[in-house]
């Protein structure tokens, strides 16, 4: 339970969400590099074509600048940025 | 888990997401490919400019050759390099549609180089998408016109020489010399800043079939992580330091 | 009120394009064939029917530019001779692959290489048996009479548009270049962009209101896709075969002989059998206007009847492969014909006629 805490603590810090398509996702990477933030990673695990997705390993450090998005080629990536 | 309470993510926040114009087929381009994002991007533009329904696709033989797979637009699959013979077969008889040729270096500089440079000489009211990777991609890394000296590939394995193999081809300043082209440009979709200038770019050459400006040319320096037999964030730093000396980046005609 | 002039048969072609309502012509200029486009242009269509005509970079060019147009369900031609037709294989066999209706007319000259601008009908092989890679057929029409080149573009358009397969005139230098007098058929209007979207659903005009997207290829990767593709191709192909073989039999009925030749070489063939029937051979003569799909069914009928079969060509021997597979053995097949650009006489073909069958 304080864990969930924690996290939606940090929530409130977050200015920007992202939502990868881990089925989709080819970990090639891009995405974190162009990440400002650090927010993204690639995970440990696979998925099932064997790559190592991409995920938000630091949700409460994404601005919503969508440099991700931008950068993916394979479309995978949806950006959220909360209102002002 | 985590996206269950983030409250960030609701409808109404959504600022970036796939183009409604992007079929759900998943793209198979190697991870990382330039091509995804180039075809993405075309695909943003046509959405942006509402001409889904108008615009006609001619795919390439190379990497590219199942674009039409990913673009949600009628699509001729051309054979190597006529890509711009066929644009000017369908531009000529639909005036009123939007018509783009989608090319690697390999179609355009190499087996199509009389296509390209008469389509552009005549002026074809058409966009010329030109990906530029330095090598064949599809066929397992071969030279390629745009090869860098001394860059290796399976067919120059010890790099290539300009006196055994010629020189890269600088096809697109080539093309900017001709009357028929009315912006010609080089750019890159390898950092968020660049993919967003690029769409900039393939908005303006649209923008300029619409207004019969004649024969619009986007080349867009690109990677190949699995020819180049690098990761794809490697190949994008190799790109910076190797490609862009050579294939520098920027506008060289806007009429 | 017939409409009479006298005219070349690249004219002709040029005259009849326009009057069938085609929609675009592609070429690149080589003789024997050059007053194809050059007619066209006097003619300036773009300004009356809006039909389109460029001169492209090469027959690769003008062969790609008619897949585009032929793509987008429009009426589209070019024309060349043997060397271009050559450069054209490529578009050929991808225009059959990707199942697209158009029109090519060959003005035959001698081959190989350069070879010559004299005519020729060497280049048999290339249009019948696919002178491009893979499995594919062209419908293949031969005319004899400048009257011809101006119906068979209709025709041609016709029989394209109703397999969705590329249709080709073999012709040949005689052909192209001489004058005779044509009737020439009334104005047809080209197709309206809602027609064509009507008629042929497939084609790519932009995705418009439909639901799927329109997508002209001949590619395919999966195996035993591509085998079903192919087969549904050879079906096509049969169903050509069983109806659409044209022909035309003069003085059959009795004859003893059997005289086999299309375009220039039956026009002189016409003659060669009133020559040997004036000297008393029973001579009679079967022209091919189609050459795929070719006229097996009845050479096999006539081969039991007669006593040997002249396959006669301004080549080294071609269309005699396909005479032969008719006769299928019931009877002797020869061949004779000029090479390089010569052009048979009726006294030379009644002669091999006697050199082959009737000297002991």
């Amino acid at each position: 339970m304080r864990n969930i805490d924690k996290i939606v603590n940090d929530m409130a810090k977050a200015r920007g969400a992202v939502v990868v398509d881990s089925v989709i996702c080819k970990g090639c990477g891009l995405c974190v590099e162009a990440c400002p933030t650090n927010t993204l990673q690639l995970a440990a695990e696979v998925n099932d074509k064997g790559y190592n997705y991409s995920y938000m390993a630091a949700p409460e450090l994404c601005i919503g600048c969508a440099n991700c998005g931008a950068v993916c080629p394979d479309s995978c990536i949806a950006v959220y940025r909360a209102k002002a | 888990m985590i996206d269950t309470v983030n409250p960030i993510i609701a409808p109404e926040n959504l600022i970036y997401a796939k183009s409604e114009v992007l079929l759900d087929n998943i793209m198979h381009y190697c991870p990382g490919c330039s091509h995804g994002v180039v075809n993405k991007l075309i695909a943003e533009v046509i959405e942006d400019m509402g001409i889904q329904q108008t615009t006609i696709g001619i795919a390439p033989v190379g990497c590219a050759v199942f674009a039409y797979n990913y673009l949600d637009i009628d699509w001729q699959e051309a054979s190597h390099g006529r890509a711009p013979a066929v644009a000017t077969g369908v531009k000529r008889l639909l005036p009123d549609t939007f018509v783009f040729s989608y090319q690697g270096d390999g179609d355009l500089a190499a087996i199509g180089t009389a296509e390209t440079i008469h389509a552009c000489n005549r002026g074809e009211n058409i966009v010329m998408v030109f990906v530029n990777n330095g090598i064949y991609g599809m066929t397992g890394g071969q030279m390629a016109p745009t090869t860098l000296p001394g860059m290796q590939s399976s067919t120059c394995p010890f790099g290539r020489e300009a006196s055994r193999d010629g020189h890269p081809l600088k096809i697109t300043e080539l093309l900017a010399q001709l009357p028929g082209t009315s912006y010609v440009t080089r750019q890159a979709v390898h950092t968020a800043a660049s993919v967003r200038k690029t769409k900039k770019a393939l908005r303006l050459a649209f923008e300029n079939q619409k207004l019969n400006k004649g024969t619009s040319v986007i080349e867009v320096v690109a990677t190949c992580s699995s020819g180049w037999k690098m990761t794809p964030v490697q190949a994008n730093k190799w790109m910076e330091e190797n490609m862009f000396a050579y294939y520098p980046l920027g506008d060289m005609k806007n009429e | 009120m017939k409409e009479i002039k006298l005219m070349k048969g690249n004219e002709a072609i040029a005259e009849a394009a326009i009057r069938c309502g085609a929609d675009g012509y592609f070429g690149y200029p080589i003789t024997p064939q050059s007053e194809v486009m050059e007619t066209l242009m006097a003619l300036k269509p773009w300004e009356t029917t809006g039909m389109v005509v460029l001169q492209a970079e090469s027959e690769i060019a003008s062969i790609n530019m008619v897949y585009g147009g032929a793509g987008c369900g429009k009426k589209v031609l070019t024309s060349s001779s043997s060397p271009g037709v050559s450069l054209m294989q490529e578009g050929l066999t991808y225009l059959a692959g990707a199942e697209l209706p158009c029109v090519v007319v060959n003005v035959v000259r001698g081959g190989p290489g350069l070879g010559t601008i004299q005519p020729a009908q060497s280049d048999y092989f290339q249009a019948v048996k696919g002178g491009g890679h893979g499995d594919y057929k062209l419908i293949v029409l031969a005319p004899a009479s400048v009257q011809e080149m101006a119906d068979f573009v209709d025709l041609a358009f016709d029989l394209a548009f109703k397999y969705r397969n590329p249709a080709f005139i073999l012709t040949d230098g005689v052909i192209g270049q001489m004058m005779e007098k044509v009737e020439l058929a009334p104005f047809k209007p080209r197709w309206t962009n809602e027609e064509i979207e009507k008629n042929h659903p497939w084609a790519t005009m932009g995705k418009k209101q439909r639901k799927e997207r329109n997508v002209i290829t001949s590619v395919e990767l999966d195996p035993y896709k591509h085998e079903d593709l192919n087969k549904k191709l050879q079906a096509k192909y049969r169903l050509i075969q069983e109806t659409e073989v044209r022909l035309e039999m003069i003085a059959c009925e009795d004859a003893d002989y059997l005289l086999v030749a299309y375009g220039a070489s039956a026009r002189i063939c016409e003659k060669a059998v009133e020559v040997a029937r004036s000297k008393g051979i029973k001579v009679g003569l079967l022209r091919p206007i189609t050459l795929f799909p070719f006229p097996t069914l009845e050479i096999k009928r006539l081969a039991a009847q007669v006593k040997g079969i002249l396959s006669v060509e301004m080549s080294a021997g071609q269309m005699v492969e396909d005479v032969r597979l008719a006769a299928n053995g019931v009877v002797r097949v020869e061949h004779f014909g000029r090479l390089g650009g010569i052009i048979h006489s009726p006294s030379e073909v009644v002669e091999a006629l006697e050199n082959f069958f009737l000297k002991a």
